[in-house]
Formats: C-alpha cells, sequence, structure tokens
C-alpha cells in the first residue's frame, strides 16, 4: 500500500529528498554544529519557514483541494502556540522562582511557589492570580496534547456549526475571519488570562536546557524539518486516496457529491478538523522559535497572507503551497531587513522597506490575474512540456 | 513758622500724595512677590487675598491679566509688568498702576508668569466679586463659570446681590439656578436650605446631584451605644453592606480587636524563633506546608514565644459586642431627608435620560456602520463582488478631505467641495478597479478577495509613502462642533447627528437608484441573469462598471465623515472593512434594509455590552464578534434573506 | 631630545588609541518600525538616530572611528523584534542597539539581548517592573511621569475623583495599578476611580466621555488620567471638544500624547489639557533651540520635536561618553562606564545614570496650547527613575543595583537575589 502511494506519487519522494537534503546542508552550514557559514537567526528564520509551510500545506488541503477558502486558520496556529508557550513559561519560571525561595530560611511551601510563579507570570499584567485554563500549564504531557486538542475542537465546533448551517463560499471565509478575529480580540483582554497584549515570551529558553541557542535552533529546525515532512507524506495520502476524489469532487462540484450519497458535511468537517490540528502543531514548532507569541499573530491578516502564499505558489498542489510560502516569506524577510540596495532614480529614491508591500501587493493581483496556478502552475507547465518532447 | 508748618503739612501731603501716585499696585505685587513667584495653588491663596483686599480698582485688570497669562516679569528689577507681544517678537510693557507704557523688551529679559489652572481657578473665584456685576455680559458669565466650579460660601452673598440688577435672561437664569444651588449647600437658615432642596427636587442637572451629593455623605462609625448626630443608617454585619472581613477591619482600625496572624507575620515569628535549625522542637525542613508553619506557630504560642492568633470565633465575639453605624457629616436631619428625597426623585429621570442617551450612541454607531458598509451593500450586496480595498476606499475620501483643507482653510467651503471630490476620486479609482481586475475575476469571487486584498495593502502603503505614517487633520466646520444638549445626561454631538443624516440620505440615494432608475433597474437586471440582460440590450460591462464605481464613490463620502469624527491614517479603512463585511452578511445579502438592520443589531448590541461592563470595551467588540458567528449559524441569509438563495450560492 | 620625545610619545598615543578601539567602524543598531502600525512613531525615532550619528561623525566619530548605522526594520511585528535583534548582534555584529517602542516588543527583544550581552538603549516612557542588565532605560519610569502628574492633580487642580482611561495593554494596565495604589494611599476611594480600557485605534468615544462628565454628579471634581495611545487620542479629543468639557472642568493629564500626536489634531479646542513628559519641544534652552533647528533642518520645517526623541539624544551622548572613557566599545566595559555618567537635558539641569539603568530627569508638565504645542507650566528637579515602584507591595521590597550588588531584582526583606535575568 505504501509503496504503491509513493510509487503513484513520485512527486512526494522527490519533496522529501529535497527536505532531507536542505535540512543536511543546512546542518552542516551552521553555527552550531556545522561550519559556522549560516548564522543562528538564519537557522531560526529557515525553521520558521519551514512551519509556515506545514500550515501552508494545511491551507492547501482545505482551500486547493477541498475548496473551502479559510481566513481564519492562523487562529490554529496562534493556539496552538499558546498552549505550548504556557508550559515553556511555566516550567521556566517555576524553576527561577524555586531556585530563589529556596534561598530563604524556611523550605518554600507550595503555595508560595504558585504565588511566586504568579507573580512572576501574571505581574506585568498586574495580577498574580493563576487563571484557570493554566491549570495543566505544570505538565508537558497535556500540554503537548492540547497543541492538537484545543485548535481541533474549535475547529469541530465551528465547523460543526457553520457546515451544518451549509454556511458556504465567501460567507465561511468571512465567517472564518470573524473567528479569529474574535479570538484575537479575546486574547488581547486582560481577562484570557494569557497575558493580553504581552502574550507569551521568552519561548526561546528552553526550561532545563543549557545547551546555546545555536544548538537548539538546529534542534527545532530539525522537527519542524520532521514535522513538515511527516505533514506532506499525511496530506499526500490524504489527498491520493479515495477520500481525496471526494473532497476534490466537492471542490468542483459540492451538490453533485451530495446527491451522489456522500455526507458532504463531514467530509468538510473531518478536513477542517484536521487542516486545524495541522496548524496547531505547526504553530507549536514555531513559536518556540519566535521566542514570543500574542495576540496580534491571529489576527485576521495572518490568514489573509496565508492564502495569498498558498495562492501564489499555486494551489492544488502541495509542492506549490510549499514553494510559495518560502519564497514569499524569505523575499519579505530580505526586503524589510534592511539589507535590500535603494534604487536611486535621480529624481526619486525607492527604498525598499516604503515600496515592498505596494510590490507584494500588486504582485497578488498580477498573480491572480494572469497566473491562477502560480509558481506551481508554471512547473507543471515545464514538466508536460518535457513529457511532450519526450513522446 | 505757621507757613512753614503748613508748607510741611502740604509737602507731606503732597508727598502722600506722589507716593500714592508711584506704584500702589505694584507695591502689593511686590510684597506678595514670593508667592507669586511660586504659583503653587497651596501657597498662593494668601498673595490672591493681599491683592483683593488692598482694594485697588485697578486689582481686577490685574488679576485678569495675570489669569491670562500675560503678566511678566522684568528680570533686571522684578517689576510685574503686562506685557503684549510685537510681531518683532520683543514685548511692549504696561505698568498695572496708570496702563502707561514702560518701554519694550525682549523675552531674554523677562520671565512669564504661568499660573497653573489650580492657580486660575482661585483667581477666577477671586474675580468673582469684581465681574458679577460688570458690564460684560461675558465677564459675567466667566464669574457664573468660576462659582460653579467652585462654589464657596463667601460667594452667595454677592451672587444674590448680583441678581436684582441682572438684565441678560440667559445671565439671570443661571445666577438664580446658581442661587437656589448655593442656598442649599451654605445657607444658615435650614428651612431656606429645605426650601431650595424641595424647589428643585427631581432635577436632572449634574450639578444639582453635585450639591446633593456632598450633604449626603456619610462617616462609618464602630460604637457600642447608638452613636450622637444625624444617623443615617445602622449596618448588619455580613451584608453586601458590610462584609465580615471589612467590619473586623474597621474594629481593628478603631482598635477594638486585635489584628489577624498574617501568613507573612507568622513566617517572621518562625523565622525569629530558629534554634539550631529547629523550631519549638519541630525541624525547619519540615516547614513546606502551611498547615505545618501554622502548627509550629501554635506550639510556639503554648511555649508563649508568640501571639495567639485569632480565631474565626474571637472575631464572631468582638463583631457581636459592636454596632455600625453611618452618620451623616451634615448634622441636620431636615434637609438629609429633604436631600435624599430629592435624589430619589430625580433618580429615575436619570435612569431613564441615561438609557435614552446609550439609544442615541447606539442609534449613532449604527449609523457609522451604515455609513462604511452601504458602499459595500452595493458591490457586495447587489453584485456580489469581495472588495477587500473597500475600507481603503473609505481612506482615500478621508485623504481627500485632508488635501482640501489644504487648499482651502474655510472649514466649511471645504467640506462642501471635500465631498463631492471624494465621491469623484473614489468613483474613479472604482471605475478603474472594476476595469482592470474585477472584471476578469466574476466567475472567481474568491479569488476575487486575494485580488482586492493585494489592491487593499498597495493602497495603503502607498498612502504611508504619500502621506507618512503620522495622523494628518481634518476638521470639521465650527458649525459641526459640540453638541445638542437634550439636558445633562442626554447629549449627542452635531457631527454624529450629521452622520447619521448623511446615512440616511444614502438610504434614500440607495433605494432611489435601485428602485427608480434605469441604471438600478440594470444592476438588478445584470446581476440576476446577465446573458439574459445582455440579450435585452443591456450593456452587462457598462453597467457593472458603473454600480461599482458608485459603490466605491459612496464609501469615499463615507470616509471623509468618519475622518471627521475620528482620524485620518493610512490604516483607518482596515478598521471598518471587517465591520463592514459583517454588517452585510448579518443584515442578509443583497437588501439595503437587511444592512441597516445589521447596522442596527451590532451597534444597539455593542452599546448593551459596553453598558453592563463600562470599564471594558475591547469585550464589547469580542462578545460583538462570538454573537454574530453564532447568530449567522442559525440565520445563515441573515436578518433579511432573499427567497430561494442559500449564503454563497 | 625632550621635544621629540614627546613628539614621538604623541604619536604613539594617537595612533595606540584608534588601535585601541579594535574593530572600525563601531555599528551602532537601529531597531525601530519602519512600517505597520507603529510606524508611526518610530520612524521618527529612527530618523533622530541617523542624524544623531552624523553629528557625532561630523565630530570625528568616536575612539577615531566613524559610526555606522544599521537600521532595519522589525515592521510591528513583535516577534520579528526578536529575530532583528538576534541578527543585528550575531550577523551585523553592532556593538549597541538604540530601539523599541512598545513594551511587548521590548519583552520580545529582551531573552535575546540578555543571552547575547547585547546592549539596548530604550527611549521610551514605559510602566516599570523591569530591570534588565543589558538594557538602559533613558524614557520615564511611572515615578517620573505619572507620579508626580497625578501630584499635580492631586495638589495643584484639587481632583478628587479619577477617570482612568487608557488603551488595552500592558502599559496603561501596570500604570493604572501602580496609580490605583498611590491614590489610595492618598486617601482617594476605591469608587472614586473609574477605569476603562479601549482597544487600540478605538474611535467610538461617545460613551466612555459621556460616563466620565456623569462622574461629576456627587460633586467632587473629576479629573482624567490618560494613558491612551496613539490615533485613538484624536477621536478621544475630538469627543471630548464635541461634549464641550474644558479643560477647566475635566482636566485631561496624558502620558502618550506629545507633540507629534498634536499634529494630528486641531488643538484649539483642547487648550489648557495636559500632558506630561520629560521633554517638550517648547521648553526654552539654548541647547533645545539648537537642537530643534538642527532637526528642522534635517527633516522640514514643520517637523516636531518630542520626549522619546530626547531620550536617545540622552542615551546615546552618554553612550558616546562612556565609550571614550572605557576606551572601547566593549558591552561589559561600556556599561560600567555608563553608571554615573552625566550629560545636560535639552530642558535644562543634568540627566544623570543610575545604577538601576534608569536616568534623574526633570518632570515637566505642559498644557496644550492652540498652536499644537505645550506650555510649560510646572518643572520639577531632576527625579531618579525607580525600576520597581514603591507603590505596590509585591514590587515596594525590590530594587535594582547593577553596580554594587549586581542585580536588577533583589529583595531587600530577605536580602537576596531574586534573579538575574530578566522578567520577560
Amino acid at each position: 500500500m505504501e509503496r504503491s502511494f509513493i510509487a503513484r506519487n513520485p512527486s512526494v519522494l522527490i519533496f522529501l529528498s529535497i527536505l532531507a537534503l536542505f535540512t543536511l546542508g543546512v546542518t552542516i552550514l551552521s553555527e552550531g554544529l556545522g561550519i559556522g557559514v549560516i548564522s543562528t537567526s538564519f537557522v531560526k528564520v529557515l525553521g520558521k519557514t519551514l512551519c509556515l509551510c506545514l500550515i501552508a500545506i494545511a491551507m492547501d488541503l482545505i482551500w486547493g483541494y477541498t475548496g473551502i477558502l479559510s481566513l481564519g486558520h492562523f487562529a490554529f496556529f496562534g493556539l496552538g502556540g499558546y498552549m505550548i508557550g504556557m508550559w515553556l513559561m511555566y516550567e521556566r519560571t517555576r524553576q527561577i522562582v524555586e531556585t530563589s525561595l529556596s534561598e530563604g530560611v524556611l523550605p518554600p511551601t507550595p503555595e508560595e511557589i504558585s504565588t511566586g510563579i504568579g507573580n512572576q507570570i501574571f505581574g506585568v499584567v498586574g495580577s498574580s492570580e493563576f487563571p484557570l485554563i493554566w491549570a495543566f500549564a505544570d505538565s508537558l504531557m497535556v500540554q503537548l496534547a492540547f497543541v492538537v486538542v484545543v485548535p481541533g475542537i474549535l475547529a469541530l465546533v465551528f465547523g460543526w456549526l457553520a457546515f451544518r448551517s451549509r454556511v458556504t463560499g465567501v460567507y465561511l471565509s468571512i465567517l472564518t475571519q470573524a473567528m479569529t478575529l474574535g479570538l484575537s480580540l479575546y486574547l488581547f483582554q486582560n481577562a484570557s488570562g494569557l497575558r493580553g497584549n504581552n502574550g507569551l515570551s521568552g519561548l526561546q529558553n528552553l526550561p532545563g536546557v543549557t545547551a546555546p541557542q545555536s544548538v537548539v535552533s538546529l534542534w527545532f529546525f530539525w522537527a519542524s524539518a520532521l514535522a513538515l515532512a511527516l505533514g506532506y507524506l499525511l496530506v499526500a495520502w490524504v489527498v491520493s486516496g479515495k477520500f481525496g476524489s471526494v473532497i476534490q469532487g466537492i471542490r468542483d462540484n459540492e451538490a453533485r457529491v451530495r446527491f451522489l450519497g456522500y455526507s458532504v458535511e463531514t467530509y468538510k468537517l473531518a478536513v477542517f478538523t484536521l487542516t486545524a490540528c495541522i496548524s496547531g502543531i505547526a504553530g507549536a514548532l514555531y513559536y518556540p522559535q519566535a521566542g514570543i507569541i500574542n495576540p496580534a499573530e491571529v489576527a485576521p491578516i495572518a490568514s489573509i497572507y496565508l492564502a495569498v502564499w498558498v495562492a501564489i505558489g499555486g494551489r492544488g498542489r502541495l509542492y506549490g503551497a510549499v514553494i510559495g510560502t518560502a519564497f514569499v516569506s524569505l523575499v519579505s524577510s530580505w526586503f524589510t531587513g534592511g539589507q535590500a540596495p535603494d534604487v536611486p532614480l535621480g529624481f526619486y529614491t525607492v527604498k525598499w522597506v516604503d515600496w515592498w508591500l505596494v510590490l507584494l501587493g500588486l504582485s497578488f493581483v498580477l498573480v491572480t490575474l494572469y497566473a491562477p496556478n502560480g509558481i506551481g502552475g508554471l512547473i507543471d507547465l515545464l514538466k508536460s512540456r518535457r513529457k511532450e518532447t519526450d513522446a | 513758622m505757621k507757613s512753614l508748618l503748613l508748607a510741611l503739612c502740604f509737602a507731606l501731603s503732597f508727598g502722600h500724595l506722589a507716593l500714592a501716585q508711584m506704584t500702589p499696585v505694584q507695591d502689593v505685587l511686590q510684597t506678595q512677590r514670593a508667592l507669586i513667584e511660586k504659583s503653587s495653588r497651596r501657597t498662593i491663596g494668601p498673595a490672591i487675598d493681599a491683592l483683593v483686599a488692598s482694594g485697588l480698582p485697578q486689582m481686577q485688570n490685574v488679576l485678569e491679566v495675570w489669569q491670562g497669562k500675560q503678566m511678566w516679569q522684568r528680570k533686571a528689577d522684578g517689576l510685574f509688568l503686562a506685557a503684549t507681544k510685537n510681531d518683532d517678537g520683543s514685548y511692549t510693557l504696561q505698568s498695572f498702576d496708570d496702563g502707561a507704557e514702560v518701554g519694550t523688551a525682549t523675552s531674554t529679559d523677562l520671565k512669564q508668569l504661568k499660573p497653573n489652572s489650580g492657580v486660575r481657578a482661585m483667581i477666577a473665584t477671586a474675580l468673582v466679586q469684581f465681574q458679577l456685576s460688570d458690564s460684560d455680559p461675558a465677564k459675567r458669565a466667566d464669574a457664573l463659570d468660576s462659582i460653579a466650579r467652585d462654589p464657596e460660601a463667601a460667594l452667595l452673598a454677592p451672587l444674590r446681590a448680583s441678581i436684582e440688577g441682572e438684565q441678560d435672561a440667559a445671565i439671570l437664569a443661571r445666577k438664580t439656578r446658581l442661587e437656589r444651588l448655593m442656598s442649599m449647600a451654605y445657607d444658615d437658615d435650614i428651612p431656606t436650605r429645605v426650601g431650595a432642596i424641595n424647589d428643585m427636587s427631581g432635577d436632572l442637572g449634574v450639578d444639582f446631584r453635585a450639591t446633593l451629593n456632598p450633604i449626603l455623605t456619610t462617616k462609618r462609625i464602630v460604637s457600642q451605644t447608638m452613636p450622637e448626630g444625624n444617623i443615617a443608617r445602622e449596618l448588619t454585619v455580613g451584608t453586601d453592606a458590610l462584609p465580615r472581613i471589612q467590619a473586623y477591619d474597621l474594629m481593628i482600625a478603631g482598635g477594638d480587636a486585635p489584628l489577624q496572624i498574617t501568613a507573612d507575620a507568622r513566617d517572621a515569628v518562625l523565622e525569629a524563633n530558629i534554634i539550631a535549625g529547629r523550631i519549638a522542637d519541630i525541624p525547619v525542613i519540615q516547614l513546606s506546608t502551611e498547615s505545618a508553619r501554622d502548627r509550629a506557630y501554635d506550639a510556639l504560642v503554648t511555649g508563649g514565644l508568640a501571639a495567639p492568633r485569632v480565631t474565626q470565633e474571637d472575631i464572631d465575639a468582638s463583631l457581636a459586642s459592636f454596632r455600625f453605624f453611618d452618620v451623616y457629616d451634615e448634622p441636620s436631619e431636615a434637609v438629609t431627608k429633604a436631600a435624599e428625597a430629592a435624589l430619589a426623585a430625580s433618580e429615575t429621570r436619570v435612569a431613564i435620560s441615561q438609557a435614552a442617551d446609550l439609544g442615541l450612541d447606539a442609534l449613532s454607531l449604527a449609523s457609522i456602520y451604515f455609513l462604511a458598509a452601504i458602499g459595500l451593500a452595493i458591490t457586495f450586496g447587489v453584485m456580489g463582488v469581495i472588495n477587500m480595498a473597500h475600507g481603503e476606499f473609505i481612506m482615500m475620501g478621508a485623504y481627500t478631505g485632508y488635501v482640501v483643507q489644504l487648499f482651502v482653510p474655510n472649514h466649511t467651503a471645504s467640506i462642501l467641495i471635500a465631498v463631492p471630490l471624494a465621491f469623484v476620486v473614489t468613483f474613479a479609482a472604482g471605475v478603474a478597479l472594476e476595469r482592470l481586475v474585477v472584471r476578469w475575476l466574476y466567475h472567481r469571487p474568491l479569488e476575487t478577495l486575494l485580488a482586492t486584498f493585494g489592491v487593499s495593502i498597495a493602497l495603503q502603503q502607498l498612502a504611508k509613502n504619500i502621506f507618512g505614517t503620522q495622523a494628518r487633520p481634518l476638521t470639521s466646520p465650527a458649525w459641526l462642533d459640540g453638541a445638542w444638549v437634550i439636558n445633562d445626561v442626554v447629549s449627542i454631538s452635531y457631527i454624529r447627528i450629521a452622520i447619521f443624516i448623511l446615512a440616511l440620505l444614502f438610504l434614500a440615494l440607495f433605494l432611489f437608484i435601485m428602485k427608480r432608475t434605469r441604471l438600478g433597474l440594470e444592476t438588478r437586471a445584470v446581476t440576476q441573469n446577465p446573458k439574459m440582460a445582455a440579450s435585452m440590450g443591456i450593456n452587462p460591462d457598462r453597467v457593472n462598471m458603473l454600480t461599482f464605481g458608485i459603490g466605491s464613490g459612496i464609501a469615499g463620502i463615507a470616509g471623509v465623515a468618519i475622518g471627521l469624527f475620528a482620524k485620518v491614517t493610512s490604516e483607518m479603512g482596515s478598521d471598518y472593512i471587517v465591520q463592514s463585511f459583517m454588517t452585510v452578511v448579518v443584515g442578509g445579502v443583497g437588501n439595503i434594509w437587511g444592512t441597516l438592520a445589521g447596522a442596527a443589531m451590532i451597534g444597539g448590541f455593542q452599546k448593551g455590552v459596553e453598558f453592563l461592563n463600562p470599564s471594558n470595551t475591547l469585550a464589547a467588540q469580542t462578545y460583538m464578534i462570538i454573537f454574530i458567528i453564532i447568530f449567522i449559524q442559525f440565520r445563515p441569509r441573515g436578518i433579511i434573506a432573499l427567497k430561494g438563495r442559500a449564503a454563497g450560492d | 631630545m625632550k621635544t621629540t620625545s614627546a613628539f614621538v610619545a604623541a604619536l604613539t598615543l594617537s595612533t595606540a588609541l584608534p588601535a585601541f578601539a579594535a574593530n572600525c567602524p563601531i555599528k551602532v543598531g537601529v531597531l525601530h518600525s519602519l512600517s505597520g502600525t507603529m510606524a508611526i512613531s518610530e520612524t521618527t525615532l529612527k530618523d533622530t538616530m541617523e542624524m544623531l550619528i552624523d553629528q557625532q561623525n561630523a565630530k570625528g566619530g568616536v575612539l577615531g572611528c566613524e559610526l555606522e548605522a544599521v537600521v532595519v526594520d522589525p515592521a510591528s511585528d513583535w516577534p520579528l523584534f526578536a529575530e532583528k535583534a538576534r541578527e543585528l548582534l550575531t550577523v551585523q555584529e553592532v556593538d549597541v542597539i538604540f530601539g523599541n517602542w512598545t513594551s511587548v516588543s521590548r519583552k520580545s527583544v529582551l531573552p535575546v539581548i540578555e543571552e547575547l550581552n547585547g546592549l539596548l538603549f530604550y527611549p521610551v516612557q514605559y510602566e516599570g517592573e523591569e530591570s534588565s542588565k543589558n538594557v538602559f532605560y533613558t524614557g520615564a519610569a511611572p515615578n517620573q511621569q505619572a507620579i508626580p502628574a497625578t501630584d499635580y492633580f492631586l495638589e495643584e487642580l484639587g481632583i478628587e475623583k479619577f477617570a482612568l482611561l487608557g488603551t488595552d495593554y500592558v502599559y496603561p494596565r501596570t500604570t493604572n495599578n501602580i496609580l490605583e495604589a498611590y491614590l489610595q494611599s492618598k486617601g482617594i476611594a476605591d469608587s472614586d476611580i473609574f477605569v476603562n480600557y479601549t482597544p487600540f485605534g478605538h474611535s467610538d468615544w461617545s460613551k466612555i466621555v459621556a460616563d466620565v462628565v456623569a462622574l461629576g454628579a456627587d460633586g467632587k471634581k473629576v479629573g482624567v488620567i490618560s494613558t491612551i495611545n496613539g490615533d485613538a487620542n484624536i477621536g478621544f479629543y475630538k469627543e471630548l471638544t464635541a461634549a464641550g468639557v474644558s479643560a477647566d472642568d475635566i482636566p485631561v493629564v496624558a502620558f502618550s500624547v506629545g507633540e507629534e500626536e498634536l499634529s494630528g489634531l486641531d488643538t484649539s479646542n483642547l487648550v489648557g489639557h495636559l500632558a506630561a513628559w520629560n521633554y517638550f519641544q517648547s521648553a526654552d534652552t539654548p541647547a533645545n533651540t539648537e537642537w530643534i533647528a538642527a532637526w528642522k533642518e534635517r527633516m522640514g520645517a514643520e517637523r516636531v520635536t518630542n520626549d522619546p526623541m530626547e531620550a536617545h539624544y540622552i542615551g546615546f551622548n552618554m553612550w558616546v561618553n562612556a565609550v571614550t572613557e572605557a576606551g572601547s566599545a566593549d558591552v561589559d566595559a561600556v556599561r560600567s562606564a555608563m553608571y554615573g555618567q552625566e550629560f545636560p537635558n535639552l530642558t535644562g539641569g543634568t540627566a544623570v545614570m543610575l545604577p538601576n539603568h534608569h536616568l534623574s530627569k526633570p518632570v515637566l508638565i505642559g498644557e496644550i496650547t492652540a498652536e499644537g504645542q505645550f506650555d510649560i507650566i510646572s518643572q520639577t528637579a531632576e527625579v531618579p527613575g525607580d525600576a520597581w515602584t514603591d507603590f505596590l507591595p509585591e514590587s515596594a521590597k525590590l530594587v535594582s543595583d547593577w553596580k554594587e550588588l549586581g542585580c536588577g531584582m533583589y529583595n531587600t526583606e530577605t536580602k537576596t537575589c531574586v534573579q538575574t535575568l530578566s522578567n520577560y
């Protein structure tokens, strides 16, 4: 079964090999374990990009294959980040507080430790009480499970309500956008118990780990690459089977699939929830590399960008989503990094910091108008040309 | 001899006269120099009193000049002078005594006296007696403002005296009202006070309630017997008005009960009693729980090394032996009773007015949402085009208003120019967008969303590059300043009323275009069945272009209105885009009444939540979004649904 | 002979000095958002830094080295701040960073600069409750802005009832917590403190303004302490004007409204409302006149100066002096040389860098004028900045002293260092 699946999808194997080579290459060139050509900060950028590629694959599954344009998947991504962030923050603070309290005359009581941790974590928002949602923050296992479960449940509930009411098309897009806006507004409140606008920070410092960031960044890079590989395999497998045919059928003509006797809503809900879980995992890997998560991360704009990455890469092709995401986010990082040289026109100097967004915006327009299949479409074109010449 | 005496006498009186003519005002000012220079509300009182007490007629002018920050001090000799700035930046100095010019000086030779607003208020109070009967009505009004802000018992008499000669009806009314209010608080005669209170009973004014409430302030007294004085009520321990802990804290504060031992205090005692790693024979290492520490402490108590802990029984016993009272600061029972009754009478009226005010706020918010969404109701609602750049059209309209104000300084004229110009600019932008982008994507609505999103971020950044990141001023004409004040509680600013009217106008315009014009007919035909419409001789391209243009143009005008009441920045559009889509979707696509209903519901809901939770506006917005999401689940086609079309078909 | 040896000595000295400074040019990182929501405020600071660096280079640089500005754009994206900070420190290898505006961006950067032992100058007024070995806070701590302004309200204006209005984020939250505790210690009852938080960019202020006006119903004088941020102020002040609330009835003192924010407003109806800062453009000193002239010449006549700009001005000049004193741009050497650095304020008096990494600066209170400027009506003597406020029980017992105690969070009760890394 597995063999035939790979055999039927040579592109999966190609992708996995390229990813493996890339990972190996980065490791060899890295500062932490290699010859030091690639700086730690760039390793982090690459690791984060791999996480974005993972959520892009999820986005491609829900949009490119199932035809549901969700403009809210960053809500799940963010939730995944928050879940792992809670443990990271709690555990690191607990160690600091215990060390500090153990210097006192009396041995610390559990109450003192908990108040101390509360003060440290919530002091910045003027509180010291532990909100209820932190009940399991001391357990890595539970929080890891939450990374998948919490986005999954949100997607399940939201999707069940939305699909049951037959909300489709642009309405669903707007509704998903409302969902992520609602979540971000909720998290912005101090009362949410997740430190409001400040969010959770210092996530790059793993509790109990003394290895330098140059090495830790590689661990996360590998984990992200592995997650991307597994995610790619999973999604490729999902779309290649009968399930995949049904969801593509839904994309192309929902009514007809329903008349064929399929429970369209169940399929949609399954895909929506699965992609939410994948997004949660991507987020949980992303934010420890970014170092901080806060409500601005789940603002609607982020999810729209996600759709744009997939569109530029070419939807309905998994490698397209990956290429689009990697390309746009890396180029974006280059332009905002200040390294891009200004273009003097004599009467006016084009500063990329000012004009990059204009360029990006116009390129969306051009891609949707003239290259609806994105960069992936170009690859397909080349492939078909080659086939023609072969034949 | 006689003549000599006479001469001496003459000389003396002349000398005295000459001295008096010299600088009596400056002399008084100089005696208070230190205080005036220091200029702090806490210390300035004696100085102002001294100026007034001098009885010099020029003092009114001195105080007014000082209050207006026009008094300067010459650094060379420390004299206080009135100064006016000349065109060349120097200052012309005037003596306070005779108003004569005493030369010019540059700002480096002078020091401006800048009384802060606390000091200015005290000067205003001192000026009241001069200004109450001033010939200038503006000054009389100033005097009344000052009394209203800082009422003082001493001002009651001059106020009463000034009422008789008052000619101006408006000022007379204010004087009478102020006199009533002051009588309640400061008159010596109790029947007069009660009479004044009863006269105005049930009044809505903030000033009325602000006068009564201080009369009703109370002190909480812990006592074993009934205390002296005007008792408001006796409190029962354990009720909401007086929880147990609060009652016990009151007793501790009064020294009537022992302090409870806090955890910190207990730990301090424990730490002080460590002997060779043990506390009362318990090893320190075991004290890692609260109960263990309590036990150790109790052991210390038994050993006589610590004060005993206060148990719940002790607290109950202490509380049972005392009574708790609220006692009015005001000694007269007649006055407090009348005040209670008068306040109770206003309470219902105030509550009704507050509800009305909230209703107006909700209406106003709804009209803003409606205004922001109405363009979208055309492009999205009627044509089914998702235009993410709609918010940027709003922004373009607002910037058009700003640019017009740069060239046309008259605010009324500039707004009259800006509104049609904003329409023209955004109409053109809308047509361009339709021709270049949207028309290629009519069959791919999701991709319209992405393409117009691209346009949106490009336009936003472009606006930043052109106008900078800082907010730009867009000022409303003077006749839109201020508010329509129905009473002290209910009021709404004119600008919001204008927006409300504008929203109604657009509603009418929309209905007119759609129902009464050929374009409206053609638009409806094209949206329902473009092929059929085309075969009937309608040019769908032209119709789509015009409709999209009109929708965008209306967004531009909305932008001017929104810019007038809020801000003009490159990001203002994105504040409204999601809200606008929600308004249209919640209301029901394709129906302008639906959009209206949607705006009303969202506005009303948000204000309702704000009312329930006034300290957190963010929560109101969060709950609104959640409410919308749930609402759409149950009415996916919105409040007013078109028949036969499922959402998204 | 004697002269020659002196000459040789002078020669070796002068050549030795630049050699001492090791890596030329000395790189100065500028970490301010040039795009996104915070670009409004932060772009100005980037321009300020470029101007300061150019001015210093015109004077011959530092230790004989040119200064080079490395400008990056973290785009108002908080995680990107951490990424760009790491890039500045490890890839560009800058010797110092001037940057950040929002507290959350600072919290994002903190772990990175502490890990890599960088040096950050943070120029904005903030909520305190933090002390990092690697950060010099040149903006105001709460006791250098919020507390004196509240004192002014209490003592000079006789305010008895307070409305604390703020944007919902950490600076207003913490500042209001501190102020609530402070007001209670001054005998203001809980019921006389009204608190409200609004979202960023809030524009619908009618209900809140009505609520504030209604506070006057119990006969107490009401004052508003505003920590409303950025654009939202425009709608707030417009609504305040429309409601006819004058500064004499209900004064508003703002902690986040400076000259830049006023330039987006018609201030003729706001005359008399207050702001508290450590600097106003209207300060009448020769140094300030010169500074404003240089700024306007570089950026255009309509541009204004503001408080965070002065903070960078002081911070940068202190850093230059510290580098010169230490003879190296090495972070640890510069840090030791920073303590006790003195530099004249633009408003008069002298700023001193304290061992808790805060400055002692005067507190100014200004009334808004019709021209969009502030009329300074009160100026205190220099107030030393306090990292941990004295008005919250948890932090009252903490002190920060990096010079003697080597600890930013020292518990004076237990006499222990709670932690050497900062809270983030």
